[in-house]
């Protein structure tokens, strides 16, 4: 008895200061950590171009290092020239998503909902996803007229495969449960896909998408290496054919960033239709 | 006869069998008749069919033999005539619990207002105890606070005919017993035709009119129709203080404990002999012997017997 009154006593303050000790906790998750992290990395890039700096056979790539890029990056970011290749890129990428989505999530949602269907398309299906996309750039450049529309596809080719099986994925996975009740509210299969089925798989098509996004980020700059002039892997192949390797450097920060900005927005979408209980 | 508002006519349901080319019988001949606003369970062991009644009654299972007539109209498919509430809440993790009774209304009601559906749909919430969670997501909701949730969707549709299979089985007893009496409440302001499937021979007596009493598959028959003859309102708290209550539970248990397997057999052994297998349920008032249907004498009695038209309209 005694010891519970106590507590009780002890509640109060304890309540007020719950929030004060859940901001702490906060602050460490979403500022310390992170920043220990991005510290890490800084450490290992001055590290190494401290190293390449004090080497002979590497002395001339000494603007790699981080000062010499981060000052070529303001100067991108000052005189606005990072721009432009940021939006061919993001171009792209943007249309390549597009018609990786519109095939990818259909065509995911059949294969999940059809199991004969999951069958025959498996052999065809994995045997061309393993085929890397860069394999396709000599029939694309024959097949479409334009660059653009090369590159485009070759996005669309390596991005499909993720949105199309994490697609299936939910759709396996939803309860029947949810479909009995549409059914008993007399949903007919439009409503079942759109009031049952759609928010049903939400969170794990934008988590195939997550993973496209990165696919699609990384077989753009190889792309881009070839014919196109615009973009940022051109801009990178543009620095190195003139020796400004800081110019380079800078790109492929940009493109770390951009990365990084696209998938932090894909984790915002996943999280936000996301409906399983969190911690 | 008066016409029952449900009626199920010599009913049966078959399933292939993996090792023979024979169907195997689950149930078959049940009939039975439920009147408006009438409350009735059904209790049997596993496997004997129960469930696969249900869906038939809510139209999402199609019965091998027989038909079902509710309302002068026949069960052919799911609608929002009947309202289903099922063992597992089956709630849509993504709505929250607002949304998810808000969602049985607009398909009820499609055309109401927006502002007449919220209301509809709070005021059920209301009823079952949910003012402060209607926001929550059912991750966020315990156990019993889903099941309430699934109470009021199906309450809030309005249906003809309300359907529970074993809607309190996963909860712990303590909150099935709140959850009951809450049901009471919601059933006795609204008068629902409710059919409802349970293991729990207390819960049955709490709740129902009529339990209906199904022997062991395969073969398993609606054997009897047990009156509960104590007065409402009732509450847990002081049923078992009532004098017929030990009378009607004796009864329900000696069933399920003897005569649902004795039944059983008999019911394989007519089957084996051809003996037509339609049948109604005897009707029983533990309470008042006097009241019942008589016992059937012989096996062969027994199929007569049904066809008498002596049979209480229950």
């Amino acid at each position: 008895m005694n010891r519970e009154a106590t507590l009780n006593e002890l509640n109060p303050a304890l309540e007020r200061l719950l929030p004060l000790l859940r901001l702490g906790d906060q602050i460490r998750r979403r500022v310390q950590y992170p920043a220990l992290g991005i510290a890490g990395l800084f450490a290992l890039w001055y590290w190494g171009g401290w190293a390449i700096a004090n080497n002979e056979d590497t002395m001339a790539f000494a603007s790699f290092a981080p000062g010499p890029t981060l000052a070529a990056f303001w100067d991108l970011v000052v005189s606005g020239n990072v721009w432009k290749p940021i939006e061919s890129s993001l171009y792209r990428v943007g249309w390549g998503l597009f018609y990786a989505i519109a095939i990818g999530v259909p065509m995911g949602v059949m294969i999940g909902y059809f199991l004969t269907l999951k069958q025959v398309t498996h052999v065809p299906f994995q045997f061309l996803r393993m085929i890397s996309p860069l394999a396709w750039m000599p029939i694309a450049v024959l097949a479409f007229a334009t660059w653009d529309g090369a590159i485009i596809f070759l996005i669309a080719i390596a991005a499909v495969w993720p949105i199309t099986y994490a697609t299936a994925h939910g759709v396996q996975r939803i309860d029947p449960m949810w479909l009995k009740v549409g059914s008993n509210l007399g949903a007919n299969p439009f409503h079942t896909l759109r009031y049952i089925v759609m928010p049903a798989i939400a969170q794990d098509v934008f988590a195939g998408i997550r993973l496209a996004v990165g696919v699609a980020w990384i077989v753009l700059v190889p792309a881009e290496y070839l014919g196109v002039t615009s973009g940022l892997g051109y801009a990178i192949n543009d620095a190195r054919d003139t020796l400004e390797y800081d110019k380079l450097a800078a790109f492929v920060l940009v493109i770390g960033i951009i990365g990084y900005m696209l998938d932090a927005i894909c984790v915002r979408l996943i999280k936000r239709s996301s409906y399983h209980a969190e911690g | 006869m008066s016409k029952g508002f449900l009626e199920i006519e010599n009913l049966s349901q078959r399933f292939p069998q993996p090792d023979s080319s024979d169907l195997m019988t689950v149930f078959e001949g049940v009939d039975l008749e439920i009147q408006k606003g009438e409350f009735v369970c059904l209790i049997g062991h596993s496997g004997c069919g129960k469930s696969t009644i249900l869906n038939v009654l809510a139209g999402l299972a199609t019965p091998t033999d027989g038909n079902v007539i509710m309302d002068n109209k026949e069960i052919k498919g799911p609608s929002l005539d009947q309202g289903v509430i099922f063992q597992n809440h089956s709630l849509l993790p993504w709505l929250s619990a607002r949304d998810n009774v808000m969602f049985a209304v607009r398909a009820r009601w499609p055309n109401w207002s927006r502002a007449k559906r919220l209301e509809h749909a709070e005021r059920y919430l209301k009823m079952v105890g949910l003012d402060h969670a209607m926001d929550r997501k059912p991750s966020q909701l315990s156990g019993g606070m889903r099941q309430r949730v699934g109470i009021a969707r199906a309450f809030a549709i309005e249906p003809k005919l309300l359907l529970m299979d074993e809607p309190f089985g996963a909860l712990d007893a303590l909150t099935r017993g709140v959850i009951q009496e809450e049901l009471l409440k919601i059933w006795s302001e609204t008068h629902q035709t409710v059919f409802m499937i349970t293991h729990d021979v207390d819960e049955a007596i709490l709740l129902a009119d009529r339990v209906l009493l199904m022997t062991n598959g395969p073969h398993a028959k609606v054997a009897e129709s047990v009156k509960i003859d104590i007065p409402r309102p009732r509450e847990r708290a002081s049923l078992h203080q009532h004098e017929n209550y030990y009378k009607i539970r004796n009864h329900l248990v000696d069933f399920l404990v003897h005569r649902a397997k004795d039944m059983s057999l008999e019911a394989q052994q007519e089957a084996a002999q051809g003996v037509d297998p339609r049948h109604k349920p005897r009707f029983v008032n533990p309470a008042n012997p006097e009241e019942s249907a008589p016992e059937p004498a012989t096996d062969a009695d027994a199929t007569a017997a049904a066809d008498r038209p002596r049979m209480r309209a229950v």
